[in-house]
């Protein structure tokens, strides 16, 4: 076998004291599998370059393959850690495309399976960022929360990772009052959660002054950049699709819980450092709790059972973009028909791929140790930039 | 309530026609660029969201334009949300579709220019939206578009020594990537293959390849009975 070929953007040779690292594919704090080629002079960098691809799985050309119903599955392997936004991505794209009518007891079933995810999603990102620092305990009470989500989550669709639970026109499974109940149960019990997760981590002094300052994206550079979410906030732009381009039953719940787009302050440092990142994430476990209460709720008004409205013979042509609001941010989907039972044409554009983009940027000038600071922070799933 | 009443930002979204006008007015370059309407389609014959196509023609004005667009105060598209590349490969074009959205103003709008397609080669937007760099290289990688003026046009998700561009309509994938194969036997063939090569022998042997035999195989009194 031939050597393998590599190209990087800096070519040169290291210079002085410089070395060339390898760090991943295989390495636990990347998030995945994902490689950076770095360049560093003792523990400072120049440069991380990420080497991505390792889990490019050509969802976009599966989809090409496979009617618009079909694909749903493939959507869940988008992101693994937050299926169900992928699912709704999709879903949202496809009705747009075909303007099919969606039941309200169907979007609210939506919304609430989105925001359990997001919270469960939540627990990974902060998590295994506490963890990436050196800090393990945490990892087992988020994980522990998680657990219980994915209880819930299997106990509404069947599985706890990969959801598939989404349709076309719909969702699969209409909810039961024992599930509610379930679930308001678990609300109740995480709320306090939430509370002793930031006695013991997140304004825990050590954490605060280890995170405080690192890593600081501007507003401008956010926006620039792409980064969208949960990160994007952070830097202090007030942007939530879920507020501002409301879709499914956000524009009812929102305004019934007194809903203001969290916003990163630089409590702990400047404003769009690692903390507020890590804060951020915090809140929006706060918001995810009102808004299923209050979608619980809500839902209570809508005919039991209408869930599905299935599309019979469906072969849309046009294109139509969809956006919904995933854990690592705004999840843009994009399909394009041509009177085929397939999509002609589907793209998936996330979070983590933009994020992506901007390390190689920010890693200069950075500690090693905080190159792993930044990934974590910036929450990035492999497979969300390879698809 | 309103979601303007909700995040309290300022903003005016403009309509994509209006946000055509207003490009179309600053523009010298008439004629050039032409808007399709947001069409719903009847019953599930699909519907197309409202975009601004630049003709193929001056693809070359695509920078000039996307400035326009990103410079002009009343539009401030801030963000590249999106870049999509379509192998139409009935027309011969490769049509490139460009998402924006503005953070200051909420509103949003497609543009897609048709490049050739044998020579996709369209400027590089990476100048003005860091964010079309890793989007540019992505679309270079899968369908082969040439991205004029990028600071660093690689392949992103392919290793760097593949051949083709795997989202082309009549890409091909070779029979092997360095000498391990692409594809693989499906299973389903090994079972049936196992089972024709033990047809003729004990019964057990080909219960554990393919299960119970059917009753039908044991009132023939068969290998089963």
């Amino acid at each position: 076998m031939s050597e393998l070929v590599l190209s990087l953007s800096d070519e040169s040779a290291p210079a002085g004291d410089e070395m060339i690292l390898n760090m991943g594919p295989q390495h636990p704090s990347t998030h995945g599998v994902i490689r950076f080629i770095v360049r560093t002079d003792g523990e400072v960098m120049s440069s991380a370059e990420p080497d991505v691809g390792y889990l490019h799985r050509a969802i976009e050309h599966i989809a090409e393959k496979c009617t618009y119903e079909a694909f749903m599955p493939y959507t869940d392997r988008v992101d693994y850690v937050c299926a169900m936004t992928a699912n709704h991505a999709w879903a949202s794209a496809v009705e747009k495309l075909g303007r099919l009518p969606v039941p309200p007891r169907a979007h609210y079933l939506r919304v609430i399976s989105d925001e359990l995810n997001r919270i469960s999603s939540h627990c990974i990102a902060l998590g295994a960022m506490a963890m990436d620092l050196g800090a393990v305990t945490p990892f087992p009470y988020a994980l522990r929360e998680r657990e219980h989500v994915n209880d819930l989550l299997e106990e509404l669709c069947g599985a706890r990772l990969t959801y598939n639970y989404h349709r076309v026109g719909g969702v699969g499974w209409d909810l039961t009052d024992a599930w509610r109940d379930k679930v308001l149960r678990f609300l109740d019990h995480f709320e306090p959660v939430i509370a002793e997760f930031d006695r013991l981590i997140t304004h825990n002094e050590i954490f605060v002054r280890r995170l405080a300052g690192l890593a600081v994206i501007g507003r401008d550079e956010a926006i620039a950049h792409g980064l969208v979410g949960p990160n994007l906030r952070a830097s202090g732009v007030a942007f939530d699709l879920r507020a501002d381009l409301p879709y499914a039953t956000y524009a009812d719940i929102l305004p019934k819980i007194s809903w203001k787009t969290p916003v990163g302050r630089g409590a702990a440092g400047r404003v769009g450092d690692a903390w507020d990142r890590f804060w951020l994430r915090v809140e929006e476990w706060r918001w995810s709790v009102r808004i299923v209460r209050e979608a619980l709720d809500q839902i209570q008004g809508t005919p039991r059972g209408e869930i599905l409205i299935a599309p019979k013979r469906f072969k849309p042509r046009g294109d139509a973009l969809a956006r919904v609001e995933a854990a690592r941010g705004d999840m843009a989907c994009y399909v394009v028909g041509d009177g085929g039972p397939n999509a002609y044409r589907a793209r998936f554009r996330t979070g983590s791929f933009n994020a992506m983009g901007l390390v190689r940027e920010k890693s200069r000038g950075l500690m090693v140790a905080d190159l792993v600071a930044l990934i974590a922070s910036l929450d990035i799933v492999a497979p969300e930039i390879d698809r | 309530m309103t979601e303007r009443e909700l995040n309290a930002g300022p903003a005016t979204p403009l309509s994509p026609r209006a946000i055509f006008e207003r490009l179309a007015a600053s523009a010298s370059d008439d004629g050039v660029l032409t808007f399709e309407d947001e069409a719903a389609g009847e019953g599930h014959a699909g519907a197309r969201d409202a975009c601004v196509r630049l003709a193929a023609a001056a693809a070359a004005t695509l920078p000039g334009v996307m400035k326009r667009l990103r410079d002009d105060p009343a539009l401030a598209f801030d963000f590249l949300q999106n870049l999509t590349a379509v192998d139409w490969i009935k027309r011969d074009v490769i049509e490139l579709v460009y998402h924006l959205f503005s953070y200051a103003h909420r509103h949003t709008i497609a543009l897609k220019v048709d490049l050739p397609r044998a020579v996709p080669r369209v400027a590089s937007l990476a100048a003005l939206w860091p964010s079309a760099n890793w989007m540019e290289r992505e679309q270079f990688d899968l369908l082969g578009v040439v991205f004029e003026g990028h600071p660093d046009l690689r392949r992103l998700l392919m290793p760097d020594d593949w051949a083709g561009h795997p989202m082309r309509k009549d890409y091909r994938e070779a029979k092997a990537y360095r000498g391990m194969p692409t594809t693989r036997p499906s299973p389903l063939d090994l079972l049936q293959s196992f089972d024709r090569a033990h047809a003729t022998g004990p019964a057990a042997v080909r219960e554990t390849a393919t299960g119970p035999a059917p009753p039908s195989d044991a009132t023939k009194g068969g290998a089963g009975a």
